[in-house]
């Protein structure tokens, strides 16, 4: 609902202030290019790739970093294969009905299903979360496929992009509904924060506390599934739910509060995606592979450099001398 | 056991009651008829063998879970409509939260004690003030930029006794707090829950070590799926519910040692 929500605001009034805005970044960036002498800022699919990858850089480490402290790291795995399924869906109405439906319509939608049905599984059939959401995720995936091999030809190779992304296709179309979907995003996350960070440290003090704790609950899935969608175009499903992981994992190595957790996760994330990118044009790699791996190489500098901090350490020697 | 004075109105100095409660998860009762009351400025101390239900009493009373059949008022208000949720303050058993790795700080923690308050608004000076002074009365004001997993287990549970002092909380609710804490924390642990009540805190303390009930509280409340005690800690040492409620699990006794 929200995707077609952004889809028609893309296509309304302020479709138009947006597209400015995307317009005027590409003509700095391109001056940049010239003034500095990077080739690769002379065109605009890189404009576009460089604004949708920084945007997602701050929408995935945000949403990320409340679903790793739950211990909900795989969700946006399992929804970023539900959202396949939902990109397959889209694909296959349109061959059939030769309806201009934007597969990321379908796959949001399909994603927000998805999201509800793994918080339904836990609870109707009191399994773990890990359970669940590894139910979704195979079922989204295999559903995606049979669609797929329904309609071989062209489907498969319009699936392609999806799968591993691509940034030469980003639209400026596209970048603003990612303009958008971030708006909303992080004015939910702006809005919400305490009572998210509230219900991710403590459930049942948070419900004590008068927090209800299951719309918060759905409120972070639907998130995760429109940052899912958003970062697909540019990371491909397969590698989608890395952003919302590893730089919060690398942030965590040497954060001691979450408010600088969360900050860091972005920065270590938009490092990722700049330098990520960027090794992607030089060397023609995929860019969700070169980004991820970017990620990771970035992680384990985290690590390293967490268990160098003297804090953890100075804080057990305290301990001894107080209560 | 106490006597159920019909609540008078909003300013009712009787902080909890419990009427008739009745509560099971599966087939089996967890808790039979249970009545208590707890009035301002009380200690009451809830003790009683392993699966007697005293958890989920406090959940009962806590909003967590609705009961079968009975009545529960906070403050004057059903339980299920209660929405002065900050004048409750509830502190769990430590292990629950030790597992977690987050990344946050003490001061962090203890900040939610304001959110209540604040709701979608934003954090004030004036809320920091107030957690900084919580975190002053329990004693670790220099470990407030600590992040709280470095804590020690005793340490911890004064963290969360001063989210509960930042949300203005007038009833202390905890549930097993000190299990994993050392020994010698333990005993400055409960001396805080006494200074807490003198100043007039209202303390609901469910603990497995009796003899720290009887030492600290005020009244003690002793259950196994039913009441078996409530009453004055002397008398509760001298009378043998102790030996009825651990003892047999499944007879029944139809009286409560009187207090």
């Amino acid at each position: 609902m929200i995707a077609s929500i952004a889809s028609g605001l893309a296509a309304s009034l302020p479709y138009d202030g947006f597209a400015w805005l995307v317009r005027r970044w590409s003509d700095s960036l391109r001056w940049v290019g010239e003034v500095f002498g990077i080739e690769m800022l002379q065109y605009t699919f890189m404009h576009h790739a460089f604004l949708v990858g920084l945007l997602i850089a701050v929408m995935a480490p945000l949403i990320g970093t409340f679903l790793v402290h739950r211990q909900l790291a795989l969700i946006g795995d399992a929804l970023a294969h539900t959202a396949f399924a939902g990109v397959a869906i889209g694909l296959f109405i349109n061959s059939m009905f030769g309806t201009g439906l934007s597969p990321y319509v379908t796959a949001v939608i399909v994603a927000m299903i998805a999201a509800l049905a793994i918080e339904m599984i836990s609870t109707v059939t009191d399994a773990y979360n890990d359970v669940s959401m590894a139910i979704v995720l195979s079922t989204g995936f295999a559903l995606g496929a049979v669609l797929i091999s329904l309609n071989t030809g062209g489907l498969a190779v319009g699936i392609n992009q999806y799968l591993f992304g691509n940034l030469s296709t980003v639209s400026r179309e596209n970048v603003v509904i990612l303009i958008v979907l971030f708006l909303i995003v992080s004015l939910l996350v702006t809005v919400t924060y305490k009572q998210l960070l509230y219900v991710t440290f403590d459930e049942t003090a948070a419900r004590v506390a008068g927090i209800n704790v299951p719309w918060y609950n759905r409120l972070l899935s639907m998130l995760t599934a429109m940052v899912v969608v958003g970062a697909m175009q540019i990371m491909g499903v397969i590698l989608v739910a890395a952003m919302l992981v590893v730089p919060v994992a690398g942030a965590a190595q040497f954060a001691r509060g979450f408010k600088t957790s969360l900050l860091a996760s972005v920065v270590l994330a938009q490092l990722s995606v700049l330098v990520g990118i960027t090794l992607s044009y030089q060397y023609e790699t995929t860019a969700g592979g070169t980004i991820v791996l970017v990620a990771v190489g970035i992680y384990i500098g985290a690590v390293l450099f967490g268990k160098r901090q003297p804090d953890a350490a100075a804080d057990a020697a305290s301990t001894e001398t107080t209560t | 056991m106490s006597d159920h004075t019909p609540d008078t109105g909003g300013q009712s100095d009787r902080l909890v009651s419990v009427e008739d409660v009745s509560f099971s998860y599966t087939a089996r009762e967890v808790l039979t008829d249970i009545s208590i009351a707890v009035d301002r400025g009380e200690y009451v101390g809830i003790v009683g063998p392993n699966g007697s239900g005293k958890s989920t009493l406090l959940r009962l009373l806590l909003g967590l879970h609705e009961p079968d059949d009975g009545w529960i008022e906070l403050f004057g208000h059903p339980a299920g409509d209660f929405i002065d949720r900050e004048k409750v303050g509830y502190v769990a058993q430590d292990v629950t939260e030790n597992t977690k790795r987050m990344p946050i700080t003490v001061k962090e923690v203890v900040l939610m004690g304001r959110f209540a308050h604040v709701g979608f608004g934003r954090i004030t000076s004036a809320d920091r003030e107030r957690a900084s002074e919580a975190l002053a009365t329990v004693g670790i004001s220099h470990l407030a930029d600590r992040k709280i997993t470095h804590l020690s287990g005793g340490q911890r549970q004064r963290a969360y006794i001063a989210r509960a002092l930042a949300s203005e909380a007038e009833l202390l609710v905890l549930d097993e707090p000190t299990v994993g804490v050392d020994a010698e924390s333990v005993d400055a642990f409960f001396e805080l829950l006494a200074d807490l009540n003198d100043d007039g805190m209202t303390i609901l303390l469910v603990e497995h070590d009796i003899g720290a009930v009887i030492t600290h509280a005020s009244r003690v409340i002793c259950l196994n799926r039913e009441l078996y005690f409530d009453g004055d800690p002397a008398s509760f040492a001298a009378s043998d519910a102790l030996d009825r409620a651990f003892g047999t699990n499944v007879r029944r006794e139809d009286e409560v040692v009187p207090s």
